[in-house]
C-alpha cells in the first residue's frame, strides 16, 4: 500500500472534466481490439493505470491492466474517498483532495471497488493474465 | 415504509402547499417552528432572543452536526470557526440545554487532530453531549476502530446505546458500517441485524407513550438514493417503534434541513455547523457548495434546539442559522 501526497495546486473543476474526457479518449486509443474471446490486453507499459476521482465518480469506471500493474486512484474531487474493494484485497486510508493510493494487482480476476465513504460510487479494475496478451 | 402519497417537508414552497404549517420561510436569519402531535406550527423569526420564545419545556437540548474539523476547501476553509460559532450561540441560549448531541462527521478524516479540535471547542459550552458517528468518523484504515476507542467506549456493538433524561427514551443509531451488500444497490446505509436486534429489545418493555427521540446520521428515510442519502433497513427500525405515540428522528449527513411526517414520526435532517450541500438533485454530486459566497456562509449553517414539555407528546424543535 502507498499513500503520497501530492503538493500540485489543485486544478478547477472545468478543466478536471476535459482531463477526464482526455483519460478516456486515452484509454480508447491505447486499447487494442479485443478476441472474440476478449482475452487480449495492452501492454502494461502503454495502457493507463490511474483511477482519477472527481465529482463523486470513478473514472475510467472500469480499468482494464495486465496482472502485476500498480494502479494509482488520485482524489481530485472536493470531498474525501475511500476505496474498498468487495473482498478486501485492497483498501486505502481516506484521501483527501490529491491524495493517493496505489496497489498492485497480482492475480488475475476481476475486482469491484467502491467507495466506503460514499458507496454508491461503484468501479471495477479487471486484471487479465500476462501469459494472454499475445495468444493469438 | 415510504408510500407514495407521503410528502418530504422540503422547503417553504413545499410546507405551503401542504396546508400543514405556515413557515415564515427562510428570510435570512433562520425559521422557528413547534411541532405539536406531529403537525408544524410557526414560531416567528429567529433573531438574536429566538430560543426566549420557545415555551419553557421540562427538557431542552441542541443537536449539532456535521461539523467536518479538518474540511479545509471553499466555501468553508475553516470549520473549526464556524463550530465555535455554533458553541457560542448555544452559550447565549436564555433556557440553557441540558446536553448537546451530535449527529456525526465530528471529524473530516477521521483523525485525532480533527477530533482534538472539535473537542476542545465543544467543550467550551460546558454540557454533556452525545456522539454519534457519521462515515467520515469510520474512515480510518481500521474501519472505525479510532471513533469507537474515543467516542464509544460506554456503547454496544459497534457504538449503538440509548438513554433516558427526562422521561423521553433516546436511541443512538449507527448506520455507517454497514451497507447493502453487494454493488448492484444505490449504496444506501444499513443499520444491520444485530443492532437492529438489540433495538427490538431495547424498546421492547417501554410504554407506548414513552417519547422517542432516534439519532442516526444518514437519513432514516430515502431523501434521494442516487447520492445514497437513505437508510435500506430503515423501515425494520421504524417498524419496532410503530406503537409509539412520539417518535423524532433527527439526522445529519445531508447538510441541509429536510423534514416529514409520517404518522407518529417525524423526520428531521439537520444543517450542518461546516457547509452546505445541494439540495438533492440539484447538482451532479453531492459535497460542498463551493459556489457559496463567504458572506452568505451563515445562512446555510445551523443549530437545532429540541424541546420538551411534558403531556405535550411530541417535541417543539427551533432550527436556526450561524446568521448573527
Amino acid at each position: 500500500m502507498l499513500m503520497t501526497r501530492n503538493p500540485a495546486p489543485r486544478r478547477r473543476r472545468t478543466s478536471l472534466v476535459f482531463g477526464a474526457v482526455g483519460v478516456t479518449a486515452l484509454l480508447a486509443a491505447a486499447l487494442p481490439e479485443l478476441t472474440t474471446a476478449g482475452e487480449a490486453v495492452v501492454a502494461a507499459a502503454a495502457s493507463p493505470t490511474t483511477v482519477t476521482i472527481d465529482n463523486f465518480a470513478f473514472a475510467p469506471a472500469t480499468l482494464t491492466v495486465t496482472a502485476g500493474t500498480t494502479v494509482t486512484w488520485k482524489n481530485e474531487d472536493d470531498s474525501p474517498h475511500r476505496i474498498g474493494d468487495k473482498n478486501g484485497t485492497f483498501k486505502s486510508a481516506a484521501l483527501d483532495t490529491d491524495d493517493t493510493f496505489s496497489h498492485t494487482f497480482a492475480a488475475p480476476g476481476e475486482y469491484p471497488y467502491i467507495c466506503t465513504i460514499h458507496p454508491y460510487m461503484v468501479g471495477k479494475i479487471i486484471v487479465k493474465p500476462t501469459g494472454k496478451m499475445s495468444s493469438n | 415504509m415510504a408510500d407514495r402519497d407521503e410528502k418530504e417537508l422540503s422547503g417553504a414552497a413545499n410546507m405551503n402547499r401542504r396546508g400543514l404549517l405556515k413557515c415564515m420561510t427562510w428570510a435570512g436569519t433562520g425559521v422557528v417552528w413547534t411541532l405539536s402531535g406531529g403537525v408544524p406550527r410557526t414560531l416567528g423569526l429567529i433573531g438574536g432572543a429566538a430560543a426566549a420564545e420557545a415555551p419553557q419545556g421540562e427538557l431542552t437540548f441542541v443537536q449539532i452536526s456535521d461539523s467536518h474539523i479538518g474540511f479545509h476547501l471553499p466555501p468553508n476553509p475553516d470549520p473549526g470557526a464556524t463550530l465555535t460559532e455554533a458553541i457560542e450561540k448555544i452559550k447565549a441560549m436564555p433556557t440553557q440545554p441540558a446536553f448537546l448531541i451530535h449527529t456525526g462527521d465530528i471529524s473530516h478524516l477521521s483523525k485525532e487532530e480533527q477530533w482534538d479540535e472539535a473537542d476542545q471547542i465543544i467543550k467550551s459550552a460546558n454540557k454533556q453531549v452525545f456522539y454519534i458517528p457519521g462515515e467520515h468518523d469510520v474512515a480510518d484504515a481500521d474501519n472505525g476502530k479510532a471513533y469507537l476507542a474515543r467516542y464509544g467506549k460506554s456503547t454496544k456493538g459497534k457504538g449503538w446505546y440509548s438513554f433516558d433524561m427526562a422521561g423521553v427514551h433516546f436511541i443512538g443509531l449507527i448506520n455507517v458500517f454497514e451497507f447493502q451488500p453487494g454493488f448492484k444497490s444505490a449504496g444506501l446505509a444499513k443499520i444491520g441485524d444485530e443492532q437492529l436486534e438489540w433495538l427490538e429489545k431495547d424498546v421492547a418493555g417501554r410504554s407506548a407513550s414513552t417519547p422517542i427521540v432516534l439519532m442516526a446520521h444518514l437519513p432514516l428515510w430515502t431523501i434521494y438514493e442516487q447520492w445514497g442519502w437513505g437508510t435500506a433497513d430503515a423501515g425494520r427500525a421504524l417498524g419496532y417503534l410503530k406503537r409509539f405515540g412520539s417518535v423524532t428522528v433527527l439526522n445529519g449527513h445531508i447538510h441541509q434541513i429536510i423534514q416529514k411526517v409520517e404518522g407518529n414520526v417525524t423526520f428531521h435532517t439537520a444543517a450542518s455547523t461546516a457547509f452546505p450541500q445541494p439540495a438533492p438533485g440539484a447538482a451532479p454530486a453531492p459535497g460542498p457548495m463551493r459556489e457559496v459566497p463567504a458572506a452568505e456562509l451563515h445562512k446555510y449553517l445551523g443549530i437545532r434546539t429540541v424541546n420538551y414539555v411534558r403531556g405535550k407528546g411530541a417535541p417543539a424543535l427551533i432550527d436556526s442559522t450561524l446568521v448573527a
